[in-house]
């Protein structure tokens, strides 16, 4: 299972993305490798992820993919992350 | 895991900005005026949402500015800037902004442990609206360093 987080930069928020995925991953019982990417990049970092964790701004850039695409409104919302990566894969 | 300590230099307490690209500037300038990066680094913030719009709001009321790893950054850095008055950054739903966090990094990997402390202090879902009522330094570091109860 892999699991890529996108922003503009591919550190800072997709880094605090990256961070809050894990704990709510381990929380959940889940295994996954999250990675952080740049927009630039995700065509090649994404190719064989299940799950992209983005802001609304970056999903048409994203284009198309097999990964499901989730939008996270509030980063440090553990609790939102839970219920969208589980409904994606739990 | 803490952040590292934050310089006075780092952190503005209650700052004015006409609009998010002036608050934008005023965490770069912290970072500037902290050494950690060159006036370069804060345009580059500020074209990331000229580029890719204001998805650097990432919680109500909280900016999280930033740029790529590069020449313009000389040492990892973290500033906050809190606004007097809130500025709209056109985010469907986290505006307005009240804090603005800077963040520069050498290397994407060194950024982590700094990435992961910011999350530990903004988990607790009251951090924003305690960073933006601070009125001092000290208060704003204790509640990013997670002694807010202390």
């Amino acid at each position: 299972m892999k699991i890529v987080t996108i922003c503009g930069a591919g550190i800072g928020s997709s880094g605090i993305l990256k961070v809050n995925a894990e704990r709510v991953l381990q929380r959940l019982g889940l295994t996954a490798s999250v990675v952080a990417a740049d927009i630039a990049s995700v065509g090649t970092v994404a190719a064989d992820a299940q799950v992209i964790l983005t802001s609304a701004e970056f999903v048409e850039a994203i284009g198309p993919t097999r990964a499901d695409v989730i939008v996270i409104e509030n980063y440090f919302d553990t609790e939102e992350l839970s219920r969208k990566i589980e409904a994606a894969i739990g | 895991m803490t952040l590292p300590p934050l310089a006075d230099r780092a952190i503005v307490v209650g700052a004015r900005a006409a609009d998010w690209r002036e608050a934008v500037r005023l965490a770069g300038d912290a970072l500037v005026d902290s050494g950690c990066t060159t006036a370069e680094y804060t345009e580059a913030m500020i074209r990331m949402v000229d580029d890719h719009g204001p998805y650097i709001v990432i919680a109500p009321g909280l900016a999280l500015a930033h740029a790529r790893p590069g020449a313009d950054v000389r040492c990892e850095g973290l500033s906050v800037v809190t606004l007097a008055e809130p500025v709209e950054f056109g985010h469907a739903h986290n505006d307005p902004v009240r804090v603005v966090i800077g963040l520069a990094g050498v290397a994407p990997d060194a950024h982590l442990a700094s990435v992961a402390a910011l999350a530990n202090a903004f988990n607790d879902s009251s951090a924003i609206a305690a960073v933006a009522a601070a009125t001092t330094r000290d208060q704003v570091r204790a509640i990013l360093q997670g002694r807010s109860g202390a």
